[in-house]
């Protein structure tokens, strides 16, 4: 039996050091980002993917020999899920949209001669400069706008304190997983944007609860000094923020392993974002409340809330 | 706040039992369905291209060539009043957007001349009454005519809707499964093909604006290869369809188009066994058919598509009749693909192939099944590790996870809401997620325990504290659904979609379905059925 009841941690004792922990891995994000940037694939760089199945095993090195002689530029050949899965990746052409539909023919020739076996054309993707351009720009709005959402809503239902505290918490969430991908170099694609956006609601979910404990808090202990208050709302919510980190990390690491290759760059960003996510509200939304000057006296008849 | 009337248990179970019923036909196949009384609902959930298989296509009208064109058309009419009217001009050109010449004087009532033709000749093709649709603007000699912001804008618009009408027409002539093709913006043109994984043809046949002229060749010059001239004013130089070296001379003047055409269809010639394409004109079309063939028999006469010469036939004598048929060394394949051009009608401006994404049913499959496979492995593992850390409580909040299941089913298959790859991520994420509002309750449930509540009061009041928390967390997921939801299209948008439901049936579920369970048993309930040690 679980039960993780009246603990007494301290967690902003050593909030100077998470803090300092938080910066460093911003850092080295930004750090990763701007060294060896985004390994972006088609969707924010354009080109043309093609995944193919065939009976035998290919010798990669062969086949990608073979494709980049076909003045195509650089063509990527690698292993998918399995011996018998190839994805291959052609970077875009020069001279516009139109130019990118030849791509697609001239691989799938040469592949059926160069192949002896039987070639299964399990998914043909195109993605034209013009497209690749809006994707990348409307992914980056949609990022923004989600934080930008929150900042509001956070700051309609609490006060500018918490919503700076959330947001700041948010930001760290994000910079975090571009930077993970930075690092890791796993492929960037439209799917992990729609990761980080989960991230942001995930992160932000969590937050909401700390912050919710603080705020009924700040209303029940009225001389509480601020450290402890905030030490006694982390801890009684630390059960509920684990248990449902639990829960969402067993079905995503059950998506990880059975889901299937096409969507484990999208599970693992969200398994990482639920991580970093749980992290950043007890370690960094949270704590963030001690400097923010938060208002003790809260108006009970105006303040939006049920409890009492 | 913990019993309920009557009524209220009544809707709660109706609510459910109504998604039940939609869930429960994706569980049988399509011939069971039909065996079923008429009351049950069939519809299932609808499959995304990334899970059925199929191909994606999105193409754009290329907007520069239609005002390039109509600026063509107006280089002509502005040249003839100018020389009716004897007026001097010199360095006469088309830029991108607009006419540019010189001349000594420009009256006013030529400018209304040119206005007034350009207004009749749009009229016919674009309803805009009686509006100017030109831009005359004169700086010492030099003059510039472009068309109006409106008239750019309505020709746009023209040519987007009938490029549309004369895609869906192709489309539809190849016989493909349940093809969906929408506009998207204001030149975009979105299709969707389930069931084709390989969609060459189709990107071929779409690729042709697919426009027949009849032109005579001009037969004053011969294109010589190896001393290439340029063609005599008049003339243009075009190239073969079968022999990429030769080149034809043919005037520029086309006889008759391909818009006076009713009627074409593939065959063979019954004397050479060759494929053909067998046409019919109309009245229009052929009568001046007629006419041409008669006034020039012995002489060369080109059938061009797109710019290309396809064959160039000697009239051996006047056609009267209205229909003729081509041949030019093409197999039945093509044939018939030019055939269906033809009916379908010409573009009225080249499309672009901007995007395609394919999926063959292979993968679709497959993705499936790791899908499900994937969605039982996580919820087997939220079950079992509920019920460990809340006992009684956690049993309850299954049975609720699993009834939430059923809604999300329910619900995208009563609104036909396209479940795709990552919609299926996001009902797996949905099954992590919505036990939190459960856990949420039963936290607090616990920490009134733990300060003396009699039980019953304890869950009463979880309830109730536990609410506003509950709305602001799956508000923020919501809010985050939402924006992915407008800024995404295709298989992502999937993803916003199941997140969203269940962000709704998880709440729901929560504050009606579980609190019924919890009230039904309220006054036996025991700090231990929380999963609370009892001497806690």
């Amino acid at each position: 039996m679980i039960d993780i009841a009246n603990t007494k941690i301290n967690f902003l004792k050593s909030r100077i050091i998470t803090f300092i922990f938080s910066s460093i891995l911003v850092v080295l994000s930004f750090g990763a980002f701007f060294v060896s940037g985004l390994n972006f694939g088609i969707d924010f760089k354009g080109g043309t993917l093609i995944e193919i199945e065939t009976e035998n095993e290919i010798e990669i090195a062969g086949l990608r020999d073979n494709l980049n002689t076909l003045s195509l530029g650089d063509v990527q050949v690698q292993e998918f899920g399995s011996k018998n899965n190839l994805l291959i990746r052609v970077e875009q052409q020069s001279g516009g949209d139109q130019i990118q539909q030849n791509v697609v023919e001239i691989v799938k020739n040469s592949l059926d001669s160069y192949l002896s076996s039987e070639v299964n054309f399990r998914r043909t993707e195109v993605v034209g400069p013009k497209v690749s351009g809006e994707l990348i720009r409307s992914g980056a709005i949609a990022i923004l706008a989600a934080v930008f959402a929150m900042l509001i809503y956070i700051w309609f239902r609490f006060e500018w304190q918490f919503s700076l505290g959330a947001v700041v918490a948010l930001i760290h969430d994000v910079i975090l997983t571009i930077g993970v991908f930075s690092i890791t170099q796993l492929e960037f694609n439209l799917p992990i944007i729609a990761a980080i956006l989960t991230i942001v609601g995930y992160s932000m979910n969590d937050t909401v609860v700390v912050y919710d404990r603080v705020r009924e808090n700040l209303r029940k202990h009225r001389s509480k000094n601020i450290i402890d208050l905030l030490n006694l709302s982390i801890n009684e919510t630390l059960s509920r923020t684990i248990v449902t980190s639990v829960t969402t990390l067993l079905a995503l690491l059950s998506l990880f392993i059975f889901g299937g290759e096409v969507i484990k760059g999208f599970t693992f960003a969200m398994i990482w974002g639920v991580v970093v996510g749980t992290y950043s509200s007890i370690f960094v939304a949270a704590p963030l409340l001690n400097y923010l000057d938060v208002k003790r006296e809260w108006n009970t008849t105006s303040a939006v809330d049920s409890t009492r | 706040m913990i019993y309920f009337s009557n009524t209220k248990i009544l809707s709660i179970l109706l609510v459910i039992f109504i998604a039940l019923m939609f869930a429960v036909p994706n569980f049988f196949s399509k011939d069971q369905l039909n065996s079923f009384p008429s009351f049950i609902p069939k519809q299932q959930v609808n499959l995304g291209l990334d899970l059925q298989g199929g191909s994606h296509l999105l193409l754009e009208v290329d907007t520069v060539e239609i005002i390039k064109e109509r600026l063509e058309n107006l280089n002509s009419d502005v040249r003839r009043v100018l020389k009716k009217n004897n007026i001097q001009y010199s360095n006469f050109k088309n830029t991108e957007d607009d006419l540019k010449f010189v001349v000594d004087e420009f009256p006013a009532e030529i400018q209304k001349e040119i206005l007034e033709i350009s207004v009749s000749n749009s009229q016919n093709i674009l309803q805009m009454g009686d509006q100017t649709n030109l831009v005359i603007t004169r700086d010492e000699n030099q003059v510039s005519i472009s068309f109006t912001d409106e008239f750019i804008k309505l020709a746009v618009t023209n040519a987007v809707a009938q490029s549309l009408e004369i895609v869906r027409r192709r489309i539809d002539e190849l016989g493909t499964r349940e093809p969906s093709i929408q506009r998207q913006g204001s030149s975009r043109i979105i299709i969707q093909l389930p069931g084709i994984d390989d969609p060459d043809r189709i990107k071929a046949l779409l690729g042709q604006t697919a426009k027949l002229t009849f032109q005579l060749v001009d037969t004053s010059t011969n294109y010589d290869p190896l001393n290439p001239k340029k063609a005599p004013v008049g003339s243009e130089i075009l190239p073969s369809d079968t022999d990429g070296s030769f080149k034809y001379i043919v005037k520029k003047r086309v006889m008759v188009g391909g818009e006076n055409l009713v009627d074409a269809q593939p065959g063979f010639d019954p004397q050479t066994n060759e494929p053909i394409v067998s046409f019919r004109f109309d009245r229009l079309g052929a009568s001046k058919f007629g006419r041409v063939t008669q006034q020039n028999v012995g002489k060369p006469f080109a059938i061009i598509l797109d710019d290309t010469v396809i064959s160039a036939p000697v009239i051996r004598e006047a056609i009267l009749g209205g229909s003729g048929q081509i041949s030019g060394g093409f197999d039945s394949e093509e044939a018939n693909d030019l055939a269906i051009l033809l009916r379908a009608g010409a573009l009225p401006a080249p499309l672009i192939i901007l995007e395609e994404r394919s999926v063959g049913p292979d993968l679709g499959a497959d993705s499936i099944e790791a899908g499900q496979y994937a969605a039982i492995i996580g919820f087997l593992a939220v079950i079992i590790f509920m019920m460990f850390v809340y006992r009684y409580f956690g049993f309850l909040a299954d049975i609720a996870l699993i009834i939430n299941l059923f809604m999300v089913l329910g619900i995208l298959s009563l609104f036909q809401a396209t479940l795709t790859l990552p919609g299926i991520a996001g009902i797996i994420l949905t099954i992590g997620m919505a036990v939190d509002a459960n856990v949420l309750i039963f936290e607090r449930v616990k920490e009134e325990i733990r300060s003396g509540s009699k039980m019953i009061n304890a869950v009463e009041n979880g309830y109730k504290r536990a609410l506003s928390t509950i709305l602001d967390a799956n508000i923020t997921t919501l809010i985050a659904a939402v924006i992915l939801f407008f800024m995404a299209s295709g298989p992502v948008r999937g993803f916003s979609i199941t997140l969203a439901i269940g962000i709704f049936t998880s709440v729901f579920t929560a504050f009606t379905f579980t609190r019924l369970l919890i009230s039904i048993y309220a006054k036996s309930l025991k700090p231990s059925l929380v999963g609370m040690k009892i001497n806690d």
